[in-house]
């Protein structure tokens, strides 16, 4: 194991908590929520807000849909070698009524998913620098049949 | 309407991997179109091109590119690009230039060729960018695809065997158009074998890039009855509008969806709201269309626009699959061009190949994959972000 620090593999987009949160925005005005966060003007069509507020977004969500890559992606992405194929998540977040992408954790495989699942934000590696250990939010079933591996 | 527009040339460069420079393409395309439409060159005034952005400036300015290529005689030009919508808009520029009385004849053409490999983003850092930021978080075009296909799974009940026969079904209709790139008669077994891409696509159920060129002679239907071509299949409609926000699909190259918690907002797909503006042009209701080409990024995704064009219940195209009632001889055909699975998509070009198609059936022109009495036809297909177009032509 490496003992390089942990380092947000996208600056500001989630905060780096033991229960972490991804940091999106909502307009002041009509309170609709943005991921990644946007902050210049409102996309609702009846809304011409330019007023924004940082929000933390729901850590929990419905599981909207889930695949994997069994192929490694061209960069920008960072393959570890061998390249070792993941698993990747659509999930529906009830407050804020919006679906987020992301990687599901280590370990878990299509097999292990089912539409409708609840899921868990959590942090886990994404690549490591030189320097750091660059980490991403990623999703995890709640059942616990299901553990995974690791999880940061 | 003020005027009709109809089509009275369509023209296509085979598709595949040939690696020349895409101007030849389009102007084979074109040539093959004003030969079809039996007028000459200089009778166009407008030259309308679909862009490419692949292939330097003289794609950025693909209109004036094929008219210079095919000979600067003082038409006026126009360039549309809308990713894989970008022929259907540069067809619209052109029927509305018609409409508005403005023009009498013009060409419409777009062309492709694409480079090896994976279109990666551009490196550095850049989370500004959302095709960076996907890639850099490992999440390919496929992706996309397989998480609407996974969805049908788990919702309708779809199966890997459904997807692989619409793989089988467009190949062996494919396999009788000497337009297409990949000829062969697929088999289940085939797709089975070939490798998992993204679960549950394996490589055959996702679409190939390929080279190719596609044109168009459209004009008013004044001039269609001096050349004594007035019955020339009729533009009806042509559909580029956008989703409604909040859009709750989510859509290549985004991370995330719409948020639809503002008071009166409704989440819904964007899909399904092209085809509505395009009958609703067209005067004319799903039950009423003879074929459909529609935009097969993935074997599931002609599943997904079966539905949206409302050619059968939300659901239930799988089961119209199972009974042939969407293969050539059954009830509302898809894609009996071949679609994507046997072209691979030259972006384009594509939406352009799908009308020639519908044009060549519904003057019964299609030989062994024709339609009988095919009548009425409509396109899906889509760009980036959630939008794409859907075009209606009508005998
Ligand atoms: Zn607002």
């Amino acid at each position: 194991m490496s003992n390089k620090p942990l380092a947000p593999a996208i600056e500001g987009w989630f905060t780096m908590d033991e229960q972490p949160q991804l940091i999106g925005s909502q307009c002041c005005h009509c309170e609709t929520y943005f991921f990644p966060a946007q902050n210049r003007y409102c996309r609702n069509p009846d809304c011409d807000s330019t007023e924004f507020r940082e929000a933390l977004l729901s850590r929990t969500g419905r599981l909207w849909s889930y695949t994997n890559a069994c192929y490694k992606p061209p960069a920008p992405f960072v393959a570890a070698e061998p390249f070792v194929p993941y698993t990747i998540a659509a999930v529906e977040l009830e407050h804020e009524q919006m679906t987020i992408l992301g990687q599901v954790i280590t370990g878990v495989d299509v097999s292990d998913l089912k539409v409708g699942m609840d899921m868990e934000l959590v942090l886990e590696t994404l690549h490591e620098t030189e320097e750091d250990i660059k980490v991403t939010w990623k999703w995890r079933p709640m059942a616990a049949a299901i553990t995974g591996g690791n999880a940061q | 309407m003020s005027r009709e527009v109809v089509i009275i040339g369509a023209g296509m460069h085979p598709w595949g991997k040939w690696g020349h420079n895409f101007v030849e393409y389009g102007v084979a395309a074109a040539r093959e179109a004003l030969a079809d439409a039996g007028i000459s060159w200089r009778e166009v005034s407008f030259v309308s091109g679909g862009a490419t952005v692949r292939c330097g400036y003289p794609g950025y300015v693909a209109g004036a590119t094929f008219a210079q290529a095919l000979g600067w005689q003082g038409t006026e030009v126009n360039t549309s690009y809308a990713a894989c919508a970008s022929g259907s808009q540069a067809l619209a520029a052109a029927r509305n230039k018609i409409m508005a009385g403005d023009c009498e004849v013009a060409l419409v053409v777009g062309a492709d060729t694409t480079p090896k490999g994976f279109l990666a983003p551009a490196g550095g850092y850049r989370p500004e960018d959302p095709d960076w930021v996907r890639f850099y978080l490992g999440i390919t075009n496929p992706t996309y695809f397989a998480l609407y296909a996974r969805r049908r799974m788990d919702l309708y009940g779809d199966t890997l065997d459904d997807f692989a026969a619409v793989k089988v079904k467009n190949s062996l209709v494919g396999s009788k158009n000497p337009r297409a790139r990949y000829r062969k008669c697929f088999t289940a077994e085939d797709v089975a074998a070939s490798a998992m891409v993204a679960d549950p696509l394996r490589l055959m159920d996702i679409c190939a890039t390929s080279d190719g060129g596609a044109a168009l002679i459209v004009c008013s239907l004044d001039y269609a009855r001096r050349i004594g071509k007035g019955d020339a299949p009729r533009i009806a409609a042509i559909s580029t509008v956008t989703p409604s926000f909040a859009s709750a699909v989510v859509e290549m190259p985004d991370i995330a969806t719409d948020s639809a918690a503002a008071a009166g907002i409704e989440a819904q797909s964007f899909r399904a709201s092209l085809p509505v503006k395009a009958y609703e042009e067209a005067g004319i209701g799903p039950e009423d269309v003879d074929l459909a080409e529609v935009y097969d990024l993935s074997t599931a995704l002609e599943l997904d626009w079966i539905e949206d064009l409302q050619l059968t219940p939300r659901g239930e195209a799988a089961q119209w699959l199972r009974r042939g009632d969407t293969a050539l001889g059954g009830r509302i055909p898809v894609n009996v061009s071949g679609g994507l699975a046997c072209f691979g998509e030259a972006v384009p070009a594509q939406a352009l190949a799908q009308v020639c198609e519908l044009t060549w059936q519904l003057r019964g022109q299609s030989g062994d994959r024709q339609v009988e009495g095919a009548r009425v036809g409509i396109t899906a297909n889509q760009g980036l972000f959630g939008h794409g177009s859907s075009v209606i032509i009508k005998r």
